[in-house]
């Protein structure tokens, strides 16, 4: 029973972080506009989330400059692919155990 | 157990997120209502052209019939009046150029009410994956046209716009999925009967545009 519950990932506790991984599992890259809407949250808020994603190297950031504007652009790693996947699986299991 | 009803809405959040960003859904259900009503208008002007009852453009020069051309000259010109495909590819026109203006309009309309953009990542895939299969077949349909196989032009619009839509599909409601294997099957029965493609055009265009837009109305714009 120990190991399925250290099979839930911490760092996808969090609603908005579940979010952006939904989003990068199905989506190459996305930038910060549109991960914006799709999950309607604040400015702040993304750019904190992201952040403790990319430090556990599960999303990668790319910052770069289309012409004058500031472009971010989020992509999932192949660490956050596996992690996202495990902890889907986790939920799952869980979920039929305590059927 | 309350643990169970937060992973239960987990797993339901990532599967509406995963949705929401892949797939566009503000097609709204009248955009197919006003095409389908477009598309029988436009047959409906196509029949009478053919019938005769009206005539927009003149082919070749208007020169006055009165002018010093001789008499065969003329008869050649009143034959070459009665050609239709020009008018036929003004009428074809106008009434893609007003089903697109009209589709457009509602469902800008119906994304604006969701809160959604118009001009997203996934309104840009859905138009990207239509498009390309769409100018294909337009382009196939001027070449069947310049050899003048005038039978052959509204199957493979039909089937053209079948595929587009069957290639969109997987960036919008999945429904659209119908509307583009029923123009694709209508398209193909009509190449067995060459000669009737106004009448498929109407069916295809026309009345399997309405009824699909009705039902998606009822079953998405109403909530």
């Amino acid at each position: 029973m120990k190991g399925i519950i250290t099979n839930l990932n911490k760092a996808f506790e969090n609603r908005i972080r579940l979010g952006i991984m939904s989003v990068l599992m199905v989506n190459e890259d996305v930038d910060f506009k549109t991960m914006k809407e799709l999950l309607n949250v604040s400015d702040g808020n993304l750019a904190s989330h992201t952040a403790a994603l990319e430090k556990a190297e599960y999303i990668l950031i790319t910052k770069r400059f289309i012409g004058k504007k500031p472009n971010t652009t989020y992509a999932v790693t192949k660490n956050g692919r596996k992690a996202f996947q495990d902890h889907l699986t986790a939920l799952e299991f869980l979920l039929r155990k305590n059927k | 157990m309350i643990k169970n009803e937060k992973h239960i809405e987990d797993l339901q959040q990532i599967r509406s997120i995963m949705e929401k960003s892949t797939q566009f859904i503000s097609l709204s259900g009248l955009s197919g209502i006003s095409a389908g009503i477009f598309g029988l208008f436009g047959a409906a002007l196509a029949y009478l052209r053919l019938k005769g009852e009206f005539v927009i453009t003149k082919s070749l020069d208007l020169s006055n019939p009165y002018s010093d051309r001789s008499n065969f000259m003329n008869i050649v010109q009143m034959e070459l009046d009665k050609d239709p495909t020009t008018d036929l590819i003004i009428i074809a026109t106008l009434t893609l150029g007003l089903a697109l203006i009209f589709a457009t309009f509602f469902t800008f309309r119906k994304a604006k009410k969701d809160g959604n953009s118009i001009w997203s990542a996934t309104s840009r895939r859905l138009l990207m994956s239509i498009a390309l299969p769409l100018i294909v077949g337009g382009l196939f349909s001027l070449a069947i046209l310049n050899h003048g196989l005038f039978g052959l032009v509204a199957p493979a619009t039909l089937i053209f716009y079948g595929l587009a839509l069957i290639n969109g599909s997987k960036h919008t409601l999945p429904e659209i999925k119908y509307v583009g294997i029923f123009n694709i099957i209508l398209g193909l029965i009509n190449t067995i009967f060459i000669g009737q493609g106004l009448f498929f055009w109407a069916l295809g265009f026309g009345v399997v545009h309405i009824i699909y837009g009705v039902v998606m109305y009822f079953k998405y714009d109403r909530k």
